[in-house]
């Protein structure tokens, strides 16, 4: 096997076009000269996971002028979220960016508890942790997929939709639901966690190491999977922090930051898990960087199969949390809470609060105002994706068309998020 | 800090409020001198209607809670007035041991810009688009200031609290 080529070095200096920071401008001498093709690359191809567009100025096989153009998914759940009661906005939430939903549901429903000032159950906040994290092996798995697809690999796209379908399967047996879910709620779960699922998800847990092994062994030393990747779509260090980005993107840029432990939600600071880091900044660093964080977060899994406290899934707060269903029969005070919440929907107390966690994606922000009513005056979320949209320009800098498609799938951009 | 107004806490955040004109001068004072060097998110909100009857987001009397009458629970007490209409919340992440966060708040009313900040932090390019395209706040300085999820001709700003829902106007084959 021939040897993997030598990988360029990170540059010097930043790379960040000037003065917009994510549009690549076609440089006079070359607008002039004729000799440049302006192709639409997208909405609607493939390779753009979604609607993205981008508008690509080509001098040969060389990118020589780049603008991303999005919003064609863009549904008004903000501005939605704003009519409903804060128990119904929980279900825009993961529809949002619906390949880490569970991720999406949590930061608002942190959100909304923060501003409550409620006190989750330990046995809630061990579950919401390890479904985070199944979650995130689950957006990782989408990715490989759909990435290695896109770069030709097609095998790797069955192989991680199977162990996909597995995590699928977990979800369905906990919340009745194969995605967007919905079980996690203001003060804890929606429901206890079924007893078959322990024993299932040990299974899952055994499995997927090897799973991973496999895909590795599918393409980390394939000479073609290395010269699609490797020195492609450099991002500095410095300007990964300047643009903003988050998630596996920064960390393959060398920066050594994860919310899960520098300022730790849930009971990650409870757990033992490593952050992958790789210095290279290129595609093959950001494909590194979520292959290890896959068995990372099975770890994790496994130490909170393992540990996770037993009590109640829920607070007890009842004019917050709907009452157990049984008592509806028996007891009338019951029965009118249940009737106000589902009517009516809770009060949360005035003020605003800006909540972060670490989604596959990277630093997932959900800021909610509330005016002390029944419904969020406004809630915005901080679309990781949206971020990394914008750093495409300064990736793409001496890229070929080629690479276009395995930069952009580097990102890991969900349009659903980017559009809102 | 320059431009500094007040200073909130509250659910464990600071909030700084500052002089909206000195925004550009306090941003570079909090990159520079205190280290937050990453520029999270820029969150604007509409607060039309925030303490009256009638818009979204609010159910109940001002008066507050009547048990007698359905659908008053709303506002144990009015909300607390604001200033001006737009809040403009930009969330600050220092990239350090504790990870310190900092809410930078700038107040301004319907029609006045506030100085831009991609000279400071480059990722509030698509931020601020976003904020004129669906709140209506023109950016002064912007080097790309046009709408970024909404077309380019759409009218009106959609998360305005007076931009109704279901306002996008449905054209029918045969209508001129």
């Amino acid at each position: 096997m021939a040897l993997a080529p030598e990988r360029p070095r990170i540059y010097e200096g930043s790379r960040i076009p000037s003065p917009i920071p994510s549009v690549l401008e076609l440089s006079n001498a070359l607008r002039s000269s004729q000799d440049v093709l302006t192709v639409n690359f997208g909405p609607n191809h493939p390779s753009t996971h979604g609607v993205l567009r981008l508008v690509v100025d080509l001098h040969g096989e060389e990118v020589v002028g780049l603008a991303a153009v999005v919003g064609y998914l863009h549904t008004g759940f903000e501005k939605n979220m704003e009519q409903k009661s804060w128990w119904k906005a929980i279900t825009y939430a993961p529809r949002i960016d619906y390949v880490s939903f569970q991720n999406n549901e949590l930061v608002f429903v942190l959100a909304v508890e923060k501003l409550l000032q409620i006190d989750v159950p330990p046995r809630a906040t061990w579950m919401r942790m390890l479904l985070a994290e199944l979650n995130r092996i689950h957006s990782h798995l989408v990715w490989l997929g759909t990435a290695a697809l896109e770069l030709g690999a097609i095998s790797m796209f069955w192989y991680c939709f199977r162990e996909r379908d597995r995590i699928l399967d977990l979800f369905e047996l906990v919340a009745g639901f194969r995605m967007h879910t919905r079980y996690f709620q203001v003060g804890g779960l929606a429901e206890d966690i079924p007893p078959g699922f322990f024993d299932e998800c040990a299974k899952f847990v055994e499995l997927m190491p090897h799973a991973i092994d496999d895909y590795e062994s599918l393409v980390d030393r394939n000479q073609i999977w290395l010269e699609r990747t490797q020195g492609i779509g450099l991002l500095s260090r410095a300007d990964a922090i300047a643009l903003g980005q988050s998630g596996p993107v920064l960390r393959g840029s060398g920066v050594d930051w994860d919310l899960r432990r520098a300022q730790p939600y849930l009971a990650y600071d409870q757990v033992d898990f490593r952050v992958p880091v790789y210095q290279e900044g290129d595609v093959y660093a950001r494909y590194r960087v979520r292959m290890e964080e896959m068995r990372e977060s099975v770890r994790i899994v496994d130490q909170a199969l393992r540990r996770l406290p037993g009590g109640a899934w829920i607070a007890d707060d009842r004019k917050v949390v709907l009452p157990p269903r049984e008592e509806l029969h028996t007891s009338m005070e019951s029965l009118i809470h249940h009737f106000k919440i589902v009517t009516e929907g809770f009060s949360v107390p005035e003020g605003e609060v800006y909540v972060t966690v670490e989604s596959p994606r990277g630093e997932l922000g959900c800021y909610v105002v509330s005016d002390g009513g029944p419904r969020p005056w406004r809630v915005k979320f901080r679309a990781p994706s949206f971020v990394a949209l914008e750093a495409t320009a300064t990736c793409m800098r001496q890229a070929l068309v080629a690479d276009l498609i395995a930069i952009v799938g580097s990102l890991d951009t969900v349009m659903g998020e980017v559009d809102r | 800090m320059p431009g500094l107004v007040e200073v909130l806490e509250a659910h464990g955040e600071t909030t700084l409020v500052v002089d909206t004109p000195r925004l550009l001068e306090a941003a570079r004072h909090l990159r520079d001198e205190l280290g937050f060097d990453f520029l999270s998110d820029i969150a604007a909100t509409d607060y039309l209607g925030w303490d009256s009857k009638d818009v979204s987001g609010y159910i109940g009397t001002p008066a507050g809670r009547d048990l007698n009458k359905p659908s008053t629970q709303g506002h144990q007490r009015l909300p607390r007035p604001k200033a001006r209409r737009f809040s403009l919340s930009y969330h600050l992440l220092g990239m350090r041991e504790g990870a310190p966060r900092v809410r930078l708040q700038a107040w301004v009313d319907d029609g006045e810009p506030v100085q831009s900040l991609v000279s400071v932090w480059p990722t509030a390019d698509w931020h601020e688009r976003e904020a004129w395209d669906l709140m209506g706040i023109r950016f002064d300085g912007h080097p790309n200031h046009r709408r970024i999820l909404m077309d380019d001709d759409w009218e009106g700003h959609p998360l305005r609290k007076d931009y109704p829902i279901g306002g996008e106007p449905v054209r029918f084959s045969g209508e001129e």
